[in-house]
């Protein structure tokens, strides 16, 4: 994969169309993404150091990582996509399927269950109809169920994007929901 | 036992995050004085103050800086363990964002100490604003030309993986790799990221070391105990009045931290259980809590001081549960490296979750033991250990209460 390496100028050229990938047109940086990766490469002794923070990129820009765009972050850096697909499965916070519009990620760890979260679980599953693990059907809201976010002070607590929401009640709840356009 | 408060002192201040804060409160003449110590004095002084990390481990910092190989010609990495996680813990979180400039200010000093040019900061990946907020104190302190010569500091997001708070776990991410330890020897300070020797530090850690150039060691090694200076930050959360961040001598026990500082225990008011270092420390009951909070106090206690989260249950809460919840933990996390610990954390998961629901066995209780006990300190890192830990102590500590659920038991 070393010709994608030096990653084109343009986007109009697809370093993954090679790879016979399905839908290309859709799986490319831009140039100044392209420059961005080039940059965050060069702050390690091996560029691929990069890799979290490329894949991070990546799932902004094109929403989630699929398989298409497991292989053309491996072209960026000469790595196997068996190698990128495999660092992408370890971690929670890369989506391998499209999520919803918002993610909300309820804490359920012990300080936030001594705090009631199984009840604001249970709320959020009446008050969106999903089970976490699943997006709503008009997918507005990812809800998942996570291990302490270390905002144990605040518990009952969860994470909405990128926002922590601290000392839940039904109500709170209510209301940040109402929020999520 | 109030005391001084060091590394919270600022806390107080909308503004604390600023450049213009820190430095109107004294911040970065430590850095000014450093720069005209010796490495190797830093390294002494830091040694002679007693610090301990204060990420869990508890290892000696200055002990750790010595080990980087003298004459080193290459690259030397300071790593910065921001990748906070350990259910009960959250003192971190306060320090980005409430007083990132210590942890530039520390750095600074760190790195000359251990002679490295470059560090990374392995910053959570779910604590978007703390990341912002120090993100844009290394930009402040790049502006004023703190950082940049000679020394550049990296952020670093983690992408959801509770392992990649183990040191080498963490080096392995750092690499553009899955989270997984590495087993030690070497340890990272000879053989560590990138295959450089590097020192992982935890943030609190770091943020100390500007009081003791400023102040000396003699002042930090007095507010502590004998083995352990200084004052740490306590995590407490659960059953309490007030939960929330304490900062405290190290020789503070743990009945002043519950009672005296967070108010109290609420539920029936009535104290059942402590956790008093993060989900991975053993349990201790109502009558073990006159204990102090440094580490070889706790250690005494059989227990650890971890990462000082401290846990509070009252006589209300279900122990079975508890332990359910934080097996579930330790049964996701595990990194699947070593089978004792990929196996035994699944399986000691469904167990518990059986009892809790009725459905428990006669001998579950000693299964869970016997595993438990048979596969500690055999496994690459101490996660496993650290499951170990409350999976023993809940259950030899509180078993009528896990008896009490087991048909026929
Ligand atoms: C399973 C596991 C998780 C850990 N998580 C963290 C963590 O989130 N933050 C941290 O600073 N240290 C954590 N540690 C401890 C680190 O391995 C390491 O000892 C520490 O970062 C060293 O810094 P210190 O000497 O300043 O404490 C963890 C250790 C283990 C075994
Ligand atoms: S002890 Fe567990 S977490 Fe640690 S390396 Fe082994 S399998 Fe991974
Ligand atoms: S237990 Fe929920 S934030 Fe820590």
């Amino acid at each position: 994969m070393s010709e994608t390496d030096g990653a084109p100028s343009t986007s109009n050229r697809t370093p993954a169309a090679h790879a016979g990938l399905s839908d290309p047109a859709t799986t490319v940086f831009s140039a100044a993404q392209l420059t961005e990766v080039r940059r965050l490469q060069s702050l390690y002794p091996d560029p691929r150091g990069a890799l979290l923070p490329v894949l991070y990129m990546a799932q902004e820009t094109f929403g989630w990582i699929s398989l298409e765009v497991e292989e053309y972050v491996a072209g960026l850096f000469s790595l196997s996509p068996a190698h990128v697909h495999e660092v992408v499965t370890f971690y929670t916070l890369y989506f391998r399927e499209r999520p919803g519009r918002h993610v909300v990620s309820v804490c359920h760890n012990l300080s936030c269950h001594l705090a009631g979260a199984p009840g604001i679980i249970a709320h959020l599953k009446r008050r969106l109809g999903v089970d976490p693990g699943e997006t709503t059907e008009d997918g507005r809201v990812t809800l998942l169920s996570v291990e302490c976010l270390c905002a144990c002070e605040a518990a009952p607590m969860m994470q909405v994007d990128d926002r922590y929401e601290l000392n839940l009640t039904p109500t709170t709840v209510d209301r940040i929901l109402e929020g999520l356009a | 036992m109030t005391g001084e408060t060091i590394l919270t002192r600022n806390f107080a201040r909308s503004d604390s995050h600023t450049l213009r804060a820190y430095v109107e409160t004294g911040g970065y003449q430590a850095w000014a004085k450093a720069q005209a110590m010796e490495p190797a004095a830093i390294v002494e002084e830091v040694k002679a103050a007693n610090l301990r990390g204060l990420g869990g481990a508890g290892f000696p910092t200055g002990i750790k800086w010595s080990f980087i190989p003298k004459n080193h010609a290459g690259p030397v990495y300071l790593v910065i363990n921001a990748d906070e996680g350990e259910p009960g813990t959250f003192k971190d979180r306060y320090l980005l964002e409430r007083d990132p400039h210590a942890l530039v200010e520390g750095m600074l000093i760190a790195a000359r100490a251990i002679r490295s040019a470059t560090a990374y900061v392995y910053v959570r990946g779910e604590y978007v604003e703390p990341w912002r907020r120090f993100s844009a104190a290394v930009a402040e302190a790049y502006a004023a030309q703190h950082l940049g010569r000679g020394f550049d500091i990296v952020v670093h997001r983690g992408a959801g993986a509770y392992i990649c708070g183990e040191e080498t776990g963490l080096i392995s991410s750092l690499e553009g790799k899955k989270g997984w330890p590495k087993l030690k020897p070497p340890f990272p300070a000879i053989k560590g990221a990138f295959g450089a020797p590097t020192i992982v530090n935890n943030v609190e850690t770091i943020c100390h070391v500007p009081h003791i150039i400023t102040r000396g060691a003699a002042w930090f090694a007095a507010l502590g105990t004998k083995t352990q200076g200084g004052t740490r930050m306590y995590s407490v959360s659960g059953r309490v009045a007030r939960p929330g961040v304490y900062e405290a001598p190290v020789g503070i026990t743990l009945r002043q931290l519950i009672y005296e500082r967070a108010g109290g225990v609420t539920g029936n008011g009535r104290l059942k259980a402590v956790v008093p270092g993060g989900s991975s420390a053993a349990i201790l009951t109502a009558d073990e809590i006159d204990v102090t909070m440094d580490v070889d106090g706790l250690k005494n206690a059989g227990t650890m001081a971890g990462s000082a989260g401290v846990i509070v249950m009252d006589e209300t809460v279900s122990i079975p549960e508890a332990l359910m919840v934080v097996a579930r933990f330790y049964a996701h996390e595990s990194c699947g490296q070593c089978t004792p610990c990929r196996e035994s954390t699944g399986w000691i998961y469904k167990m518990t979750r059986r009892i809790v629901e009725g459905r428990g066995r006669k001998d579950d209780l000693d299964t869970i033991l016997d595993v438990a006990k048979r596969g500690a300190g055999t496994t690459i890192c101490a996660f496993y250990d650290g499951a170990v830990g409350p999976y023993i102590s809940y259950i030899e500590k509180f078993r009528g209460e896990f008896e009490a659920l087991i048909p026929h038991a």
